[in-house]
């Protein structure tokens, strides 16, 4: 069972849990995420392995509420049990081992940033942290990545904590003063991910993206999950999730993403009213 | 001698009620329709239907026992050679296997084989405490792992439990049965029904493992590790195909994996008391002509479409698909366009989709597999303006073992390489069977694949303590 052993409230909508996941912590690495599931009638939803530890045989899992699911494993305790969790799926990520890099996290993607850049930090990369979100209530991580980069930088969308802005502004102003990486890895939201590709195409810097379609099975059964990379279809469980953000076809992943947005709204009414909360 | 009883009909929901729901459609047997319908067969002392059987299921022999009224024994003779009647008797392709060598066929209508198999099965899972196996002689000790718990893993399963092996299966995903929880619909082969099979695989004492994906939370190279002495694999064919059309990244477009496995495991029919949600469109066009598209067109229809269309490229006469699930289509009202062949798929501004532009086809000079080959004719494209379109194009098998396998030799279109006789692949200890040996298949001949390896495995591992 994959009992929840640990939990802190990161902010009023970010949740961390470490889970004992003894065969998955055994296997994973960094880039790579799991599916799980909270119920019997439960969807199947995608997360990054944000941490992990072999002896323990635990995996840390980071995420945001932003509907059904979600909300559902936030009211999740410690103690209590996961239905269904499967992994380590994708692809590791091919981190470089030495030189300088840039690692851009927004919002809840400072977790799936982390394990990246404390791997990098770990073999001897120089990494160079931007760390961003809507408010500074909703800053993540920052302790951690403080520890495993030489410089951090935060942005938040109302100016309440450091750069009024997106973490793309600061991408922006780094390369324009002539600071030099050899590759930038940028994960968030998908319209965060987009404005930072578009930032960094004139500099010519390899800018990784972690792609996150809508997901079910996450073994390249189903190809709900398909992109399309330089022209090619691929199907991010299996391919991914880290792509070559130059390459990806962002229209297609911004629709795509927006397939079940109806459903999505109906499911948390259908959870509001199952509770008493119907709106009348 | 002559036939005393006749074919019976089996009762099925009339198509009008059937298309909104679940349930299944064919209803089964009353004890007199079955009795009836068994004094048909005339026993023969050279039956043609054993041969027509991959597993050669005794088929006078119980046929005689539910003429008789004694269900019980006739179950028995059943399960001897078949672990997995209630659904085989369901989902077999009787037209092209037992039914077709039967005598009575030559004339009129041939035995209605299948059926009764259903029924047996049916009325002991009702009437019968599943007996509960008796303890393995000679518990040999030794581990056997079996990968994936489709038909082939669950038989593998059974018969090396069987025969005194701890047997574990190690399944991707959180439900076991394979396509058969995951693909066939409700409607064809109810759920309960597979989860009692999967309940009686583990009465003989196999430990079922959801949740791991050999290749990703373990290899094979770890198992052997772990103790286990012989692996099998039965990993089916699970890779989607699409066609590389314009729009097949639309909004609306699915492969038939994800339409079924949205529908099927996850439940989206019962959306949202379930949470996982399908888009279904007023118009549905589903791509292709086997039993996957027969599925994939009858569920659109049951999640609420109005017009479903079967496309596919040949005729009628060269549709894969059971003849029984396309009469069950045709009465549904599902619109068949033969002859018919994608080239596009079709969206609006926002990038869902709107048609399914084709082209169409005629028979030209046969191809390699003896069928016409069908070629477009030129200028007569046209579109169907529809919603949603479901490619069901076939399937091939996941590389995901092979390539965390070293010494895994595979074809390449993906198939896993084995001796015939064994089902022995290229690595010592390693066997395989199934859909991922052979491509999409069959349920009864995954099955026979399945017994085929765990006794192969049985005496590979019984020689190598001799050596
Ligand atoms: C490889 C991968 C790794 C991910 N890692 C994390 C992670 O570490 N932490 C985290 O909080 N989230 C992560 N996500 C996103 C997470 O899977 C979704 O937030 C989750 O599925 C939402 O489910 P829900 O039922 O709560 O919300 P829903 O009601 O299903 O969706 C609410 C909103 O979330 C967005 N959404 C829905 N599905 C996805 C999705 N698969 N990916 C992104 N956004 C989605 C949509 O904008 C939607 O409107 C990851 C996604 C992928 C594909
Ligand atoms: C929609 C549909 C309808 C069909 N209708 C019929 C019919 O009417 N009659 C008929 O006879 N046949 C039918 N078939 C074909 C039949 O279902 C298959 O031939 C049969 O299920 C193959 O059995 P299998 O055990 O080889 O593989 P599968 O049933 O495919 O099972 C393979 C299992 O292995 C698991 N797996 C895969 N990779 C891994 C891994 N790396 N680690 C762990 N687990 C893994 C999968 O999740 C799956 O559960 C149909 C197929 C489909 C898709
Ligand atoms: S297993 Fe299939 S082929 Fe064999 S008798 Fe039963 S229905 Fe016929
Ligand atoms: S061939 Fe037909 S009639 Fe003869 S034994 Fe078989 S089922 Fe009965
Ligand atoms: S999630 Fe099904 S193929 Fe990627």
């Amino acid at each position: 069972m994959f009992t929840i052993e640990a939990k802190r409230v990161l902010t009023p909508v970010t949740k961390l849990i470490v889970v004992q996941a003894p065969m998955v912590a055994r296997k994973a690495r960094p880039g790579q995420f799991v599916i799980l599931r909270c119920t019997e009638s439960g969807e199947r939803i995608p997360l990054t392995i944000a941490d992990y530890d072999r002896e323990k045989g635990t995996i840390t899992l980071v995420y945001q509420e932003v509907g059904k699911t979600t909300r559902l494993l936030g009211r999740m305790g410690v103690g209590d049990a996961i239905l269904d969790l499967v992994g380590p799926l994708g692809m590791p990520a091919e981190l470089p081992r030495e030189g300088r890099v840039l690692c851009v996290g927004g919002g809840v993607g400072v977790a799936p940033v982390y394990p990246k850049a404390k791997a990098m930090h770990e073999m001897g990369v120089d990494v160079v942290s931007i760390i961003g979100a809507r408010s500074a209530d909703l800053l993540i991580l920052e302790e951690e990545m403080r520890a495993v980069s030489t410089a951090v930088y935060v942005a938040t969308d109302d100016g309440s904590r450091g750069h009024h802005g997106f973490v793309s502004d600061v991408i922006k102003q780094l390369l324009e003063r002539g600071e030099q990486f050899d590759e930038i890895i940028a994960v968030g939201p998908i319209l965060m991910m987009r404005a930072c590709v578009e930032v960094t195409r004139p500099y010519g810097v390899k800018t990784w993206v972690s792609m996150n379609p809508i997901m079910v099975d996450g073994t390249g059964m189903c190809g709900a999950c398909r992109l399309s990379v330089d022209g090619k279809t691929k199907f991010c469980c299996v391919d991914g999730p880290m792509f070559d953000g130059h390459a990806v076809d962002w229209a297609e992943a911004v629709r795509r993403s927006r397939i079940y947005l109806e459903e999505e709204k109906i499911a948390v009414d259908h959870m509001n009213c199952a509770e008493g909360g119907c709106r009348p | 001698m002559t036939s005393k009883g006749s074919r019976v009909e089996m009762p099925r929901q009339a198509p009008k009620e059937r298309i909104k729901n679940f349930y299944e459609v064919a209803l089964g047997y009353t004890p007199e329709m079955a009795m009836e319908t068994a004094r048909y067969c005339i026993q023969c002392k050279k039956p043609g239907c054993v041969k027509g059987c991959p597993v050669n299921v005794k088929i006078p022999e119980f046929i005689e026992k539910i003429a008789e009224g004694d269900f019980a024994a006739a179950s028995r003779i059943v399960k001897e050679t078949n672990s997995l009647p209630a659904i085989c008797g369901r989902v077999c392709p009787q037209e092209e296997q037992c039914e077709k060598y039967c005598v009575l066929g030559k004339k009129g209508e041939p035995v209605a084989i299948g059926r009764l198999e259903r029924f047996v099965a049916d009325w002991e899972a009702e009437n019968m405490k599943i007996d509960t196996p008796p303890e393995p002689v000679h518990p040999t000790g030794k581990k056997v792992a079996v990968v994936g718990s489709g038909p082939a893993g669950l038989t593998c399963a059974g018969d090396l439990a069987k025969m005194g092996y701890r047997v574990t299966i190690f399944e991707a995903l959180h439900a076991a049965g394979g396509v058969l929880v995951y693909g066939i619909p409700e409607f064809r082969l109810p759920k309960s029904v597979v989860a009692r099979e999967v309940e009686y695989v583990k009465s003989l004492g196999v430990e079922i493992l959801t949740n791991v994906i050999v290749g990703r939370t373990i290899t094979v190279d770890d198992l052997f590790e772990e103790g286990y002495e012989a692996v099998f694999l039965g990993t089916g064919a699970g890779l989607p195909k699409f066609m590389g059309i314009p729009g097949e990244n639309l909004n609306g477009v699915y492969s038939a994996n994800e339409w079924l496995t949205r529908t099927n495991l996850m439940k989206a029919y019962l959306f949202p008391e379930y949470d996982t949600p399908i888009k279904t469109g007023r118009r549905v066009a589903v791509v292709g002509g086997g039993n996957v598209a027969m599925d994939a067109v009858r569920c659109a229809l049951r999640l609420g479409a109005e017009e479903a269309y079967i496309i596919y490229r040949r005729s009628e006469q060269e549709m894969p698909a059971r003849a029984e699930e396309v009469e069950n289509a045709h009465e549904e009202g599902v619109v068949f366009k033969f002859l018919t062949n994608p080239v596009e798929v079709i969206g609006n501004e926002a990038g869902w989709v709107t048609g399914l532009k084709c082209i169409k086809m005629e028979l030209g000079e046969p191809d390699a597999s003896g069928r016409r080959r069908p070629v477009p004719v030129q200028g007569s494209e046209f579109v169907i303006p529809v919603d949603t379109v479901v490619m069901a194009l076939g399937t091939s098998p996941n590389p995901i073992v092979s390539q965390t396998t070293p010494g895994l030799r595979i074809h390449d279109w993906g198939g896993l390489i084995v001796e015939e006789q064994t089902g022995l692949t290229t690595r010592e200890g390693v066997y395989a069977g199934g859909d991922a040996v052979t491509g999409s298949a069959t349920v009864i001949l995954a099955m026979g694949a399945g017994k085929t390896a765990a006794s192969a495995i049985h005496r590979y591992l019984t020689e190598k303590q001799g050596r």
